[in-house]
Order: structure tokens, then sequence, then C-alpha cells
């Protein structure tokens, strides 16, 4: 029996619920328990719904019985049925949503180990794995979505997950501020795609991502138009989802959560979110050439313009954050010149090399006592030897260098780029740039945490427990194969859920040549960080001091946060206060109230007289009341028909 | 029937019923005295009775007299609960002075 079941179902279902009855028993009567239980139901939860994941991906495209891809699980009752409207709770497993899903369940599981150890001696712990389920089930969610609303629903849920556990210090001012920071500016771009739910709605007459695609199939010359504004709108969702320009600035002070937070959600799976959904619907994208090219330029400008402010922030997580933003506009570029997979495939890369950058940096702070300013550390080398190996795999990684993970991936990317019609060149320059630029910064990172002298002497530097260290060294291993599969493979799999890459060149070994201008990049941005932080260790302040307008600006971030506080959040505020708060609130809505209370008091003030407590008066009343309807009766009596009333 | 088959027309009982009515309008305006006014209250119900009655006849329809069987049942009722609340109040206030009854009043 059990087998039957087990063998014609994949079980969708249970992938996300599991995490959720995480969520719910530790979130409940966690906090009651001993934090043994807590730490196996916590960790039980993402490690089942991996293990299912996997027996999924080897049933559907092991051999194995022949499943159909995509295998559609529908729940049997419909969540929407209105007129013509028909949606259902129905995840969809393919290729792509695959490749997610192991990336979320088997990275989120890693963190989860690590957060063992990273979070024993917190308060709230199990309120921190609730939490951190919560997460990973919208997560799944999101990503096995069949329907655009569904997907809608995981999206929200991931930004309240990320929020809850950005604040998850709410004793810190700081803290709860960025929680709503981001949750406010994530609002913003939700809007944007929630527009384009309804325009989507509105045109097609269905939010399910296989119907949208069969439609635009039968009409392949149906191109721009309301497409173009469709898909902007979803860009512009994912934009905040994924801390791209306008919208990444949610994503720096996001860094007040948690270290294996930071991992997670806000380096690993949740803000590449927008990448998974433009890849999702990438058939609309594909139907709309000019929303294709603003994603490119809103990748390459993200790209360029996060490195820059990676290169002179001291907060190692912050210097993390704007490298994640950063490879994200990558991302973002690969969409952006239609080569989805390639997309897909640097986040899979930058899942596990990221996620390593910053559990390593989350040793690194845990094992000097929560410090995060760079200039406080160095010769960390000897102390944090496994902290420092798979750190420097990841840095390595992050440049790319090969034959490590984001050589390949990145690579993928640069060289789509470059065969991108008329501005491809000029997006891969840019790409280029920002790759030196990358090289540069993680390698001062790594300087300065790892190499020369230790600049605070009073601390005692501890190498973290087996719990941190086995995902570092797991993630180290990821980092340094995650790419050998290679964009030709990988591409064909993901083909049929993410569109094929068409790569034709004339040029001979065109690819070649781009890896090795890509790798010598590398090497001049390690070389650079390597004279201006081992060597010369005066110089950086040296340059700052030359060019102390370009140093202010780079290390005010742009003042990006002063410009939006004085263009709009001042103008909101001052809106919400005098136009709304004292006119509309106070003065019209206040007055009105005011106004009606005044004549149901001055109504009573005139009627309480005829409160004497006389009972005599108040027969009176009653009579005289009567006699004048009698009376009224009478004179119109022709209006009443007490002859019908009697008889019957 | 045959009280009505008689020369007293219908207009009679009606007059009749309806300066009853008046009576008890009048004493339960203008006396004091709460049982009084109680009193005046069931001469009011029984004018009512009396046209119930009057009707029933006129148009040989047996729901009026079924009426005043209710009215004289829920009077009854009345009775007994007033004027057990009359005893009360008399206890309580040592009056039955309508004008003096009056804790209600703002």
């Amino acid at each position: 029996m059990s087998d039957l079941i087990f063998k014609n179902y994949l079980w969708l279902a249970a992938i996300p619920l599991l995490p959720f009855c995480g969520f719910l028993f530790n979130g409940i009567v966690g906090s009651r328990l001993p934090k043994g239980v807590v730490t196996t139901v916590a960790l039980l939860a993402p490690l089942l719904s991996f293990a299912l994941v996997v027996r999924d991906a080897i049933a559907l495209y092991g051999g194995g019985p022949a499943f159909p891809s995509p295998y559609v699980e529908t729940c049997p009752f419909p969540w929407i049925s209105v007129g013509a409207l028909h949606i259902d709770f129905s995840f969809v497993l393919d290729q792509l949503s695959l490749v997610m899903l192991l990336v979320v369940t088997g990275v989120g599981f890693l963190i989860h180990i690590y957060s063992v150890g990273y979070m024993a001696h917190e308060e709230g712990y199990a309120r921190y794995f609730s939490f951190l389920n919560l997460f990973l089930f919208f997560m799944t969610v999101l990503v096995l979505a069949g329907n655009v609303l569904l997907m809608f629903v995981g999206w929200e849920g991931v930004g309240l997950a990320s929020y809850l556990l950005i604040g998850f210090y709410f004793q810190r001012k700081s803290a709860v501020d960025a929680g709503k920071k981001a949750f406010i500016v994530n609002r913003i771009g939700d809007f944007g795609f929630l527009i384009g739910i309804f325009l989507l709605l509105g045109n097609f007459g269905t939010l399910t991502f296989s119907q949208i695609a069969s439609k635009l199939a039968a009409n392949p010359a149906w191109q721009g138009g309301i497409l173009t504004a469709i898909c902007l709108c979803l860009l512009f969702g994912a934009t905040g989802k994924s801390a791209q320009l306008p919208l990444y600035i949610w994503l720096p002070d996001a860094m007040e959560g948690p270290t294996p937070v930071s991992a997670l959600i806000h380096a690993a799976t949740m803000v590449t979110a927008g990448v998974y959904m433009i890849a999702r619907t990438h058939v609309l994208f594909d139907h709309a050439p000019f929303a294709l090219g603003v994603v490119a330029l809103v990748g390459a400008a993200t790209a360029l313009f996060a490195a820059t402010i990676g290169l002179v922030q001291n907060d190692i997580k912050r210097v993390l954050a704007y490298s994640t933003i950063s490879q994200l506009g990558y991302m973002f570029l690969g969409c952006g010149v239609a080569a989805y997979s390639a997309a897909i495939f640097h986040l899979v890369t930058h899942a596990f090399f990221k996620a390593l950058l910053f559990l390593a940096a989350g040793s690194v702070i845990h094992a000097i006592g929560g410090e995060q300013d760079l200039r406080k550390m160095g010769g960390l080398r000897t102390k944090l030897p496994v902290t420092f190996w798979t750190m420097t795999i990841a840095v390595f990684t992050i440049a790319g260098f090969p034959p490590l993970a984001a050589f390949f991936s990145k690579d993928a990317i640069l060289y789509a780029a470059f065969l991108q019609g008329t501005y491809g060149k000029c997006l891969w320059f840019i790409g280029l740039v920002t790759a030196l630029l990358t090289s540069l910064y993680m390698f001062r990172l790594w300087y300065l945490t790892f190499l020369g002298e230790p600049r605070t002497k009073d601390a005692h530097p501890h190498e973290s427990p087996w719990s941190m260290r086995a995902p570092l060294v797991i993630l180290g291993l990821l980092s340094i194969c995650g790419g050998w599969i290679g964009l030709e493979h990988f591409g064909v799999f993901l083909a049929p859920a993410a569109g094929a890459l068409h790569l034709e060149t004339k040029i001979p070994h065109l690819e070649l040549y781009l890896s090795i201008a890509a790798v010598l990049v590398a090497l001049e941005g390690w070389l650079i960080a390597d004279k201006y932080y081992r060597r010369k260790t005066e110089r950086p302040a040296q340059l700052a001091a030359a060019v102390p307008t370009g140093y202010k600006l780079l290390a005010n971030k742009y003042y990006v946060d002063e410009i939006y506080g004085a263009a709009i959040v001042k103008p909101l505020l001052a809106v919400s206060k005098y136009l709304l708060g004292w006119v509309v609130d106070t003065a019209i809505l206040g007055g009105l109230a005011w106004l009606l209370a005044g004549i149901a008091s001055l109504a009573g003030m005139i009627l309480q007289r005829w409160q004497s407590g006389n009972l005599r008066s108040y027969a009176a009343w009653l009579a005289l009341g009567a006699a004048v309807v009698l009376l009224f009766v009478l004179l119109h009596g022709s209006s009443f028909d007490f002859a019908v009333a009697v008889r019957h | 029937m045959s009280f009505l088959q008689n020369d007293v027309p219908l207009s009679w009982y009606l007059l009749l019923s309806a300066a009853l009515f008046a009576l008890g309008i009048v004493g339960f305006l203008i006396k004091r005295n709460l049982i009084t006014v109680f009193m005046s209250i069931e001469l009011m119900l029984n004018a009512v009775n009396l046209s119930f009655v009057t009707f029933a006849c006129q148009w040989n329809a047996v729901k009026g007299q079924i009426f005043v069987f209710f009215v004289m049942m829920v009077a009854a009722a009345e009775a007994a609960v007033g004027l057990a609340i009359i005893i009360a109040v008399f206890r309580v206030r040592a009056t039955l002075s309508v004008d003096r009854i009056d804790l209600m009043k703002l």
C-alpha cells in the first residue's frame, strides 16, 4: 500500500508543509522545551524536505518510473473560483523549480546546522528556528507555485520571514528599523508585482504559468505593448525582492539580523527570488524585448554600482551585502540577455559561495566576540584555520578563478552578454569592470581579516564548534565543484523550463578569449589588493586623502539613502503629518466627528426634559402620540385597507 | 346573535366602548393613586374587549372573541404582576402617589 502511494505520487505538498510543521511546533511550544528537542525538530524539517526533493529529482529525471515533466500536483479543491477566473493551489516540479528547490532546501539545511552552533547561547533560540522554518515554508511555496498568485503568496511570506529575522534582536533599535525598512521597500516592489498580476489577469484571463505560456505560443506575433508593461511591473517587483537599483537600499541594512540569516535569506535564497521569477515568466520577457533590455541595464548598472560601494565599506557583513547586490546584478544581466539558464547557473553557484562567505564571516565574528569592523581584525589565519581555508576558497571563487564554481557561471553570463545584439559588448565591458572590482574588494576583505598582524590585542579568537565548521567545509567543496557541470549541460537540462540558450558566434574560440580576459582581470584585482593591503598598507589612506570627494561619495554609498530620505521619505512624512494628519484627520474627520457628537449631545440636552420621571406626564405623551397616530389614520384612511384586514 | 338582531345598533356598542376607553385614559392621566391608575388601565383593556366582541358579532367571526380571551389572560397576569409591584413600591416608598415615585428622573 505504502509502496503504491510512494510510487505514484511525488508528494510535492509535503516539501513546504514539513518546515511549516516545524514552524508551528517550535513557534507554539518550542520555548518551553529543552534545546535538544527544538534543535531536532528544526533540523529534521529541512532535512526531510531536502530528502524528498532529492527523491523527486531521481524519480522525475533519474530514468526511474516515468512521471510527466513538468509534474503538476493540484489540490483537489479550488482556491479561488469566480466567474471565468479559476485559481488552484497547484505545485509544479520542473527542471527550474527542481534546481531552485535543491538549492533552497540543501543550503537551507546546511545553514540550519550552522545556526545550531552560532545561536547556541542566544535568547530566543526556539523563536529563531521557528522563523527559519517558516522562511523555508514560504520559499518552497514560492518556488513550487504553479501560478503567479500562489507565487505571490510565497513572495510575501518570505518577505515576512525576512522582516522577522532581520528584527530578531528586537531590543536593538537599529535592527527593528532595518526590519521595517526591508519590509517597506519590499512592499513598494510588491506593488509593482501586484499591478503586473492584475495586468496579466486582465489580458490573459489566467494566472497559471503553463496557460500563459501556451497563450503566448499561440500568438507568436504578439510583441511589446501591454506585455512590455506587464514585464516592467514584474521587473519592479523583482528589483525590490532581489535588491536591485532602485530598491536595493534595504539589503545592506538587513545585515542587522543574525549572520546565518544573512547567509540564507539575504544572500543564497530569498534575494534570488526575483531572478527566479523572471526565469519562471521568461516567455513573457521573450515577447517584450524592451523590458528585457531594461532588465539587462538594471542588472549591469547595479552590479557596477554596488561593487564600487563595496570597495570602501569597513563592516565585513556590509562588504558582503554589497557584493551580493552586485552578484544579483550579474544574474539580472544574464536574464536581460535572455540567457536565463546562465543566470540560474550563477544563482546556484552564488548560493554556494555567498552562503559560504557569510557563514565564514559569521564564524569570524563569532570567534572574536561580535566584532564586525574589518579594521579591528587581521592575523586570524592561524587562529581560525578552517574558517580561513574555506573563506579562501570562497574568495577565490567569487573572484572568478578557474576551476572554481563562479568562474564557469560568471563567464557564462559575460559570454552571453557579449553575444547579445547591439549593446551586448557594452554590457560585457561593465561586467568585466565589475569583475575587477569584485576581485579587488574581496581580496581586500581577505587581507584585512586573515593576514597581517592582529589589530586588536586583547581578543582571544577561538575556532567555532563542529556544527559551524561542517557546513563551511561542505559549502567549500560545493563552491569548488559546483560549476563543473558546465553551462553546456546545465543549459540543456534547464532548456524545457527556462528557455534554450542561443549562443552562436562566428568568431572561433571566442569563449576561451573572454574567459582569459576575465581571469586576467581577477588576477589584476588580486594584485592591486595585495599591493594596497599587504605590501603598502598606508596607500589606501593616501588615496582617500588624494581624492576626498570620490572617497566620501563611496563611503557614504553615493548618498542614496540621504537622497531617498530627502526626496521621498521626508515629503511623504510631511504630507502624512500635515496634510493627512492635521488637515484631513484632525480638521475634516475630527471636525465631522465633533459636529456629529455636538448634534447628538444638543439633541440629548433638549430631549432629556421629557425624562421627568413623572409617570403621568409619560402617560399624557403616550396618549397624545396615540391620538396623533389615530388622527393621521382617520384623515388618510383611504391608504389603509382596514376592511381587508378585518375580514381575513 | 340575538341581542344584536334587536334594535340596539352597532354604533351604540362602539360609543359605549369609546366612552369607557376615554374614561380609562382620563383616569390614567389625572389620578395620582397608583391603584386607581392601574384600574384605569383595566378599564381601557375592557373597553377594547367590548369593541372586539361587537365586531365579532357584526362580522360573524369568532376571531374577535378569541382575542378577548387572550386580552383577559394577559390582563390577569398583568394584574398579578402589577399588584405585586405596587406592594413592593409601597413597602419601599411608603406612598402610592405616582408623582412621588420619580426615581427614574435624570
